[in-house]
């Protein structure tokens, strides 16, 4: 599982790749939430719940990125560790973190998952999802 | 930007030529070769697909500080007309709905002031919320959220967050009306709950700014502003509430698509026809992200007034004025001679009213509007006011641009060492976020002169004055 950017004019592109679906998504979670700290000193302490229904991958790597920020913000928290299944157009996730807390590194907030440069798509044995968020 | 694929019509427009069969209204980009030549080619795609639209009226434009964006480009420019099956486009509104800047003229020189800057940088820094994490002490419940969204800076000006005064020079007198807070998602509204007034992160900014020239004495008597006086520009928008509802109507559209007869060369260009109940849905959605933005930079105006007045006990703070650059605004325009009520997409561009317009605060009908580009922190920004003859919808630009991409600037500067060296330029900057200075580097901008510039040859708008930045709060 990793995570790497690409280049965007105005914001910034992410990429998660990993041997499933699944991972590459937890992986393109963590190249956002990397943006907005540094992931190593989030503590993984509160576990927060993902649910939602897709059954076009590509959306749902979207509504995915969109629902973990969205919980981010409404509970003043950043989140450092992700888990995701899907069973058909059912998705359950989990995003882990703690609150904002002095000592946490303040990078730049991510508002949001686009449907810029967006795919999600099997390359050999990998994986790969892909979008632009905006900062 | 590959300017072999345009054809030059003036010398500041240019337009694409279309292929053979190709079905779409025309393109024009207005700019300077070397801004166009600056610009990616995406800039070029996005606008061609922009004019492929349903009911686009005339062309699809883009401004001289265009690049790169979602579906539409930044700095892009389309109206469409709902009785020809025109579309309402989320990302021709962009995420940040109502993202503008408010311009706040002082009775402050920077001469008088100038040895207090730095506690004046530590007091802003201090009660303005900015950055990630951050939250604002105004806690809504809500009902107290849906009056925001319904009634925009209005409802705040009735909390006591500023004065009646201000609400003369916002657009629409602080209320955008056909606000549907019940169209905005419970996700969203639960975003924006401890987020009025935060100034956020990204290229969003508070500014203490010095008039460093005058270029239209006239119009800088009209909007009165004088060499050596300090301004406040305060960029930001509709915060997490906004982006939340561009995410949602997108997706939502995007999936509706096929069932609303639309082909998207783009997802991120999903849109629906002004008419139908998805885009009445959205618009209503969208009214009420414009409210929060509108009370979010009057929330922030107020608690700049108390700042200045706890550094400065006899600042006097006026709103200038309050422009929108991420909007959907239903205009009446002429098109081909004749008057057509359009829906006018301005995504990072600026409504750039002309002299005389009737829309326009009474004390500024014979300059025309106050039309605002922010540049980087380290440069400066402009007035400009609006021009009789604007050929585009009356837009015009909205800033520098960026030139390079976040990632490029990261490899090429740090953040403390980028803060000393505008510290010895005498600009203060005060930031919770080393990353995020460092990303919004002056060098990561266009040249905002040349922009400026070029969006009065063309024609857009004309320089009223120049400020320089003396303090500056980022997220």
């Amino acid at each position: 599982m990793s995570s790497s950017y690409f280049e965007h004019d105005a914001d910034m592109g992410i990429i998660g790749r990993g041997m499933t679906v699944e991972q590459s998504f937890e992986a393109a979670a963590q190249a956002v939430f990397a943006i907005i700290t540094n992931l190593e000193a989030v503590q993984p302490v509160i576990a927060v719940a993902i649910e939602f229904e897709e059954t076009d991958l590509e959306l749902a790597l979207v509504i995915w990125l969109n629902l973990i920020l969205g919980k981010s913000r409404e509970l003043g928290m950043v989140f450092s560790r992700f888990h995701i299944q899907h069973q058909g157009n059912q998705w359950h996730g989990k995003a882990l973190g703690e609150k904002w807390r002095d000592g946490l590194e303040r990078g730049v907030e991510v508002k949001g998952a686009t449907l810029t440069m967006l795919s999600v798509k099997q390359i050999g044995s990998v994986w790969e999802a892909r979008c632009v968020v905006d900062v | 930007m590959n300017i072999q694929l345009l054809h030059q019509l003036q010398s500041y427009l240019w337009t694409l030529p279309r292929a053979s069969g190709e079905k779409r209204a025309e393109v024009l980009l207005y700019g300077s070769r070397p801004l166009l030549e600056s610009m990616d080619d995406k800039v070029l795609q996005q606008i061609a697909n922009v004019a492929a639209l349903p009911g686009l009226a005339g062309a699809a434009m883009t401004m001289p500080d265009a690049h790169w964006g979602y579906g539409f480009p930044i700095g892009g420019v389309a109206a469409f007309d709902a009785e020809q099956g025109g579309v309402i486009s989320a990302g021709g509104v962009g995420f940040d709905i109502s993202c503008g800047i408010r311009c706040l003229r002082s009775n402050l020189n920077l001469h008088d002031v100038a040895p207090f800057l730095s506690q004046l940088a530590d007091r802003l820094f201090a009660t303005i919320p900015a950055g990630v994490g951050e939250e604002g002490n105004l806690k809504l419940n809500p009902q107290q959220l849906d009056q925001v969204l319904q009634g925009g800076a209005q409802w705040a000006v009735q909390q006591g967050y500023g004065n009646t005064a201000d609400l003369e020079y916002v657009e629409e007198n602080g209320r955008a009306t056909g606000a549907v807070p019940e169209n905005v998602s419970e996700l969203a509204k639960k975003r924006q709950r401890g987020e009025m007034g935060t100034l956020g992160s990204g290229n969003h900014y508070l500014e203490v700014q010095v008039v460093e020239r005058i270029y239209d004495n006239a119009a800088a008597q009209v909007f009165g502003l004088h060499e050596g006086q300090l301004i406040v520009s305060i960029h930001c928008g509709s915060r997490g509430l906004g982006h939340q509802i561009g995410t949602d109507y997108l997706v939502m559209l995007a999936k509706a698509a096929n069932r609303l007869g639309l082909q998207l060369p783009d997802r991120e260009l999903a849109c629906a026809p002004i008419k139908s109940p998805e885009g009445q849905q959205y618009i209503g959605a969208m009214n009420a992200a414009i409210n929060c933005a509108l009370a979010n930079r009057q929330i922030l105006t107020h608690l700049t007034r108390t700042t200045f007045a706890e550094v400065y006990p006899h600042a006097v703070l006026e709103t200038l004025f309050d422009v929108s650059h991420n909007t959907c605004k239903e205009e009446t325009h002429e098109v081909n001679g004749k008057p057509r009520l359009l829906h006018v997409h301005r995504k990072g561009a600026t409504r750039a009213f002309a002299q005389g317009d009737d829309r326009l605060p009474r004390s500024y009908r014979a300059v025309g509007q106050p039309v605002i580009i922010g540049g980087s922190m380290g440069t400066g920004s402009y007035i400009l006011a609006g021009t009789k003859g604007n050929p585009a919808f009356a837009s015009s630009s909205h800033g520098a641009g960026r030139a390079m991409s976040r990632h490029q600037a990261l490899k090429c500067w740090h953040g403390r060492t980028l803060i000393n060296d505008l510290l010895q330029q005498g600009i203060l900057i005060r930031t919770r976020s080393m990353r995020g200075a460092a990303e919004e580097a002056p060098g990561a901008y266009k040249d905002v002169d040349q922009v400026a510039e070029v969006t009065e040859q063309a024609g857009l708008a004309r320089r009223v004055a120049f400020l320089r930045p003396k303090v500056c709060i980022k997220g």
